[in-house]
C-alpha cells in the first residue's frame, strides 16, 4: 500500500490557475446538493418521514375539524391547513437534514473543505428546498381530492414557492445552529417558528387571496413581503453562516 | 511548516489552552501525548481551522489562521476518530464528493488511485454504513489524502479499532509520513506513538510540558518520560 505523492492534484499547486471564486462557489454548492439528493434517493429517510407526517396531518385535520363541505372549501381554512402541514413537515426535514451532517462528524468534513462556507449553506438550503417542494407536490393533489378544492392555481403555486424559499432560508441557518446543541430536536422549532412567522403570515394571506379570487392589489403586498423576506434572510445567512458553524 | 505562538483558547470561563507554543518542521511526525482534557483535540481543531483561537498566532505552510483559513485548509488533511463520511453513499461517491469540494483535478482517476491505495477497490460500490470500523478509517485516510495535503492531522485515529485494523492503519500512517508530509497525531497509546512518530510532545493543562526526539530516547523509556512530564506540569 503506497500513498503516491509525485504529482499534485490541486490546480493551485500545479501552477494551473485555481477556479475563479464564483466557479468554486457553484462547484461546492452543486456538490452538496448532489450529495444530499444521492443519499436521499438511496435511504428515502427524510422524504418518507416528511411525507407520512404531512399525510397524517391532512387526515387529522380532516377528522378534527369535522366541517361541513362548504366550510371545508373556505379559502382561509384551506390556506391555514396547507401551511401548517408544510411548516411542520418542513421542520422535520430540516432537523433530519442537519442531523445527517452531525452523524459520523460529516459537518466537520464539510467545514474542512477550502470553499466559501456560504456555498455549503446554499447547497444545504437548495437540497432542503427540493425536498420540501417534492412533499408539497405530492400533498397538493391529495389535499385537493380529500377536501374537494382546486389548488392548481398558478398564483397559489408561486406563493408556495416563495414561502418555501423563505422558510428553508431561515430554517437551514437555524438548523445549523441547533445541530450543535444536545437538545437540537426541540431547539429548532423553538428558534424557527418566531423568526419565520412573517413568512407564514404572508404566505397564508397571499394563498387565501389567490384561493378566493381577490384582486392583485390585495395580494401584492403579501407577495412583496415574501420576496423581501426571501432576499433579506438569504443575504443574512450568506453573511453569518461562517460564524454560526464555527465553535 | 507549523508554527504556533502563545495560543490561548477559552470556552466561556474555562481556559483549555494556556499560551501554548508548538512547532513542527516539514517531514516531522509529531505525536502529541497527554491525558484526557489536556487540550489535544482542541489544539488539533484550531490547527484544522474548525475552531478560532482566543489569542495567539497560528501559521501553517506560511498562511495565518484564522485570516487565511481557506488557504490553510487546502493544504490540510484531517483524520479524527470519526470518519467524516456519509453512510448512505458508497466509498467511491464519498471520495468523489470530497474531491469536488476540494476542486481535485482528474477526479475519476484520482479516486480510483486512492481507493487502490487504501485497499478498498473491491468494496468501492458498497455503502459506507456497511463497512467495518477499520474499513471506514482506511477510507477516512483516503479522503484526507485525496487532495495531496502537505500537513496531516490525526486525532486519536486508532480509537475503536481492533488489532488487525490498527496494524493496517499504522502501515498507512507510515506511508503518509514517508512521503514528506508533516504529521501531527494525538494519541493515548504510547507504544503505538513510539512506533510511528519522530518526535514526542507531552501536553498537560493546555501547554506543552516536554518534548523529545525519537533519536534522543529509547522507546522503552517513553512511558517514564511521559509520566515525568506530567508530574512536572
Amino acid at each position: 500500500m503506497t500513498i503516491e505523492r509525485e504529482s499534485s492534484y490541486l490546480p493551485e499547486k500545479q501552477g494551473i490557475p485555481a477556479d475563479s471564486k464564483a466557479v468554486g462557489f457553484l462547484r461546492a454548492m452543486g456538490a452538496v446538493v448532489w450529495k444530499d439528493l444521492s443519499a436521499e434517493i438511496r435511504s428515502r429517510e427524510l422524504l418518507s418521514a416528511m411525507l407520512i407526517f404531512a399525510l397524517l396531518v391532512i387526515l387529522i385535520f380532516n377528522f378534527a375539524l369535522d366541517l361541513d363541505p362548504a366550510t371545508r372549501r373556505e379559502p382561509t381554512i384551506t390556506a391555514g391547513v396547507l401551511w401548517v402541514i408544510f411548516v411542520f413537515a418542513g421542520t422535520l426535514g430540516l432537523n433530519r437534514s442537519m442531523a445527517i451532517e452531525k452523524d459520523r462528524g460529516c459537518l466537520d468534513g464539510l467545514l474542512l473543505a477550502p470553499v466559501d462556507r456560504s456555498a455549503i449553506y446554499f447547497g444545504k438550503a437548495l437540497g432542503n428546498l427540493v425536498f420540501m417542494l417534492m412533499v408539497e407536490f405530492i400533498v397538493l393533489p391529495i389535499y385537493s381530492l380529500l377536501y374537494n378544492v382546486n389548488l392548481f392555481n398558478p398564483g397559489l403555486l408561486l406563493v408556495i414557492l416563495l414561502g418555501s424559499i423563505g422558510y428553508v432560508a431561515v430554517g437551514t441557518l437555524l438548523a445549523a445552529m441547533a445541530v450543535q446543541a444536545r437538545t437540537r430536536d426541540i431547539l429548532l422549532p423553538i428558534l424557527l417558528f418566531p423568526v419565520v412567522l412573517p413568512v407564514i403570515l404572508a404566505a397564508v394571506k397571499a394563498s387565501t387571496g389567490f384561493l378566493d379570487g381577490s384582486e392583485m392589489e390585495v395580494i401584492r403586498p403579501w407577495i412583496n413581503l415574501l420576496i423581501a423576506y426571501d432576499i433579506i434572510f438569504s443575504a443574512v445567512a450568506f453573511m453569518v453562516f461562517d460564524y454560526v458553524v464555527e465553535e | 511548516m507549523i508554527k504556533v505562538r502563545k495560543l490561548v483558547k477559552r470556552f466561556g470561563l474555562k481556559t483549555v489552552l494556556r499560551g501554548m507554543d508548538f512547532q513542527a518542521d516539514q517531514g516531522e511526525f509529531v505525536a502529541l501525548l497527554g491525558p484526557n482534557g489536556a487540550g489535544k483535540t482542541t489544539f488539533l481543531r484550531i490547527l484544522a481551522s474548525l475552531s478560532r483561537p482566543t489569542m495567539g498566532g497560528v501559521n501553517i505552510a506560511g498562511y495565518r489562521l484564522p485570516d487565511q483559513a481557506s488557504a490553510v485548509r487546502r493544504r490540510l488533511g484531517v483524520v479524527s476518530h470519526q470518519p467524516l463520511l456519509y453512510g448512505d453513499l458508497t466509498a467511491e461517491e464519498n471520495l468523489r464528493f470530497y474531491g469536488r469540494m476540494y476542486g481535485v483535478r482528474d477526479l475519476r482517476s484520482r479516486v480510483a488511485e486512492v481507493l487502490e491505495l487504501v485497499g478498498l477497490t473491491p468494496r468501492r460500490r458498497d455503502l459506507v454504513r456497511t463497512y467495518s470500523r477499520g474499513m471506514q478509517q482506511r477510507l477516512a485516510i483516503g479522503r484526507a489524502v485525496l487532495h495531496d495535503p502537505d500537513v496531516m492531522l490525526f486525532d486519536e485515529p486508532h480509537t475503536g479499532l481492533d488489532q488487525d485494523a490498527s496494524a493496517m492503519l499504522d502501515t498507512v500512517l507510515r506511508e503518509v509520513a514517508a512521503r514528506g508530509r508533516t504529521v501531527v497525531m494525538t494519541s493515548h497509546d504510547l507504544a503505538r506513538a513510539a512506533d510511528l512518530a519522530s518526535r514526542f510532545d507531552v501536553i498537560s493543562r493546555g501547554v506543552i510540558t516536554a518534548s523529545v526526539k525519537r533519536d534522543e530516547i529509547e522507546p522503552n523509556n517513553l512511558l517514564a518520560f511521559y509520566r515525568q512530564a506530567l508530574q512536572e506540569a
